[in-house]
């Protein structure tokens, strides 16, 4: 990074330390801090999705849609999510090869399961045997992405079905007297309302969103944990900068990292409250009419 | 191929170490169905372990740290408050890691504290395995969760019980323990068997994280990672795993329901509020 870091052996301290933390993979272990960024700002609207489909499904009038929804919500939420986090990308990258292997090779005569292997085509590989190495942690990462969107759509789920219930019953009523459709009461009433029930819920959960992050590293994603792990192991002289045992200094980092994270979001969730409070029937927005007069 | 009282015989108290079973683990093609449903049950015995030992010790840390940052001393409020900042804003994998990484740096052969007339050597070699060290951050989190849970059940009080405590003369360790003790416990119950059964399934990231398994003896999850490993099929060690924790939280609810309810036993049967399951997993 720097001229002077041709030879850090007789480097003094600082210098050295300058050149020790914009190695390339010192760059690798920023990265990825952005990275858990990334994967919160792609999960949570696609949670926030999978919640409000699970949540209307619940409501769902038609039995089987309300058995699907509530189906969904509870397994979800009955078992430990590290269960779903190793269990979906494996078993949804099973479930595509199987189907690419019945599309594209249809004259296969061997079992796909042979003993502990699982067997498909070479058309049927996906990513590709020969795709590059960007495809091929695209599809690593958004393998993640799905396994987190559904262990948190179903928690979204379970909120925002209990805000959409929680809005006060009279308002609906009064909208169904003035003749408007049940999808009408939904978009209009409904909808609007919600959210400042639904919002203690869901910061609860984005905060064990984040603290559920760092798992992506049990996923074989080089992520934070990944390079605190590697840089901070111990390197003997052979290495271009030698140092003892620093992970705990690394995780110390990541520690701060997720401290700063929950605090900041803490704060910011505590505005948008503040501001879905105004003008609600709640002893929040009753609060802000008094502040206000 | 073994049979399934032969797999019984080789593996259920196999989590306990390679002395008690047989030495291996099943591999490869070996690997039967029995294999796979008894020695992820071997591995629940670590799953309790570490759950019902966490709970009990946690649990009368939590009551301290609650008491500790509900006091209108700054020097024992800042302090706990703190704690349970670090505590509840981190993950726990990330805590895992650090703790063990902080571990590792301690002299193997233990710290000599000299007290003038005696030397006490603390041992600290213990400290990484995951049944000592592991052990301690599943504690420290637990505190951290419970504490947060009977502060907030401290605030809410009723105000006429302390009244009525300071009306018979009641005051300070006797008030605590026959008038705030009992209403914070009763009051935090239902949030507090949901803390229990968070740590529960919490326990799968032992081993996960950095404490390392000797002896190839883990906890549910880890086998149940292992056969995953071992034959590239999901559909079996994961829905075994699933439904073994599932019968552990039902009887996490059941107990803890059992204590619900004699901690409302004097209410009238309306108002004892239900424990209700509702999990949230990851912390």
């Amino acid at each position: 990074m720097f001229a002077f870091c041709t030879d850090p052996s007789t480097l003094p301290q600082w210098q050295w330390f300058a050149c020790y933390l914009t190695t390339g993979t010192h760059f690798a272990f920023y990265r990825s801090f952005f990275m858990v960024m990334l994967l919160l700002a792609i999960t949570a609207p696609i949670a926030l999705g999978m919640g409000l489909l699970g949540a209307m499904a619940v409501r769902s009038r038609i039995w089987p849609v309300s058995w699907l929804g509530k189906g969904y919500v509870n397994i979800v939420r009955g078992v430990p999510d590290i269960v779903f986090f190793m269990f979906v990308p494996i078993a949804l990258g099973q479930g595509i090869e199987w189907v690419f292997h019945h599309i594209n090779c249809p004259d296969w005569d061997q079992p796909i399961r042979q003993g502990n292997d699982f067997i498909v085509c070479r058309e049927a590989k996906v990513p590709a045997p020969n795709a590059p190495a960007w495809v091929r942690s695209t599809y690593a990462f958004s393998m993640a992405v799905i396994a987190y969107a559904l262990v948190f759509g179903a928690f979204a789920a379970n909120t925002l079905y209990g805000a959409m219930q929680a809005v006060p019953r009279a308002q609906v009523e009064t909208a169904e007297a003035y003749g408007m459709t049940s999808g009408q009461v939904f978009r209009r009433i409904i909808m609007p309302q919600m959210w400042v029930y639904a919002l203690p819920g869901l910061s609860n959960i984005w905060q064990i969103l984040i603290k559920a992050t760092p798992l992506l590293f049990l996923l074989g994603i080089q992520d934070a944990v990944y390079w605190a792990r590697e840089l901070g192991g111990q390197k003997t002289s052979l290495y271009t900068y030698p140092h003892p045992d620093w992970r705990v200094w690394y995780f110390l980092v990541l520690l701060s990292f997720y401290l700063f994270l929950t605090w900041g979001s803490e704060r910011i969730f505590a505005r948008i409250n503040t501001r879905l409070s105004r003008g609600q029937a709640t002893a929040a927005g009753e609060r802000l009419r008094k502040a206000a007069a | 191929m073994r049979s399934c009282a032969e797999s019984l015989n080789a593996y259920i108290l196999r989590a306990l170490g390679r002395d008690w079973g047989e030495r291996l683990l099943p591999r490869g093609l070996d690997i039967t169905l029995c294999d796979q449903v008894v020695l992820i049950a071997s591995g629940l015995i670590w799953t309790v372990y570490f759950a019902a030992l966490a709970i009990f010790i946690g649990f009368f840390l939590a009551v301290a740290v609650a008491v500790a940052k509900s006091s209108e001393n700054p020097w024992l409020s800042r302090p706990a408050a703190t704690f349970v900042f670090v505590f509840r804003g981190s993950p726990l994998f990330i805590q895992f890691f650090f703790f063990y990484s902080a571990f590792v740096l301690l002299p193997r052969a233990g710290i000599d504290i000299p007290l003038g007339f005696v030397t006490l050597t603390v041992q600290t070699s213990a400290l990484t395995t995951a049944q000592v060290g592991g052990l301690i951050v599943l504690v420290l989190n637990t505190t951290a969760y419970s504490a947060e849970l009977f502060a907030g059940a401290l605030r809410s009080i009723p105000k006429g019980d302390l009244e009525a405590a300071d009306a018979y003369g009641l005051s300070g360790f006797t008030k605590f323990r026959r008038v705030v003790f009992p209403s914070m416990l009763r009051l935090a119950w239902p949030s507090y068997t949901n803390e229990a059964i968070f740590l529960t399934h919490s326990t799968t990231l032992v081993f996960l994280s950095a404490f390392p398994a000797r002896q190839q003896s883990g906890e549910a999850f880890y086998y149940a990672r292992y056969f995953v490993d071992q034959t590239f099929n999901p559909f079996i060690g994961y829905p075994l795993v699933a439904a073994y924790f599932i019968l552990l939280t039902l009887a996490i609810v059941g107990l803890f329901g059992l204590a619900n309810r004699h901690l409302n036993r004097h209410l009238p049967q309306a108002h004892r509020p239900r424990v209700r399951f509702r999990p949230q997993y990851i912390r």
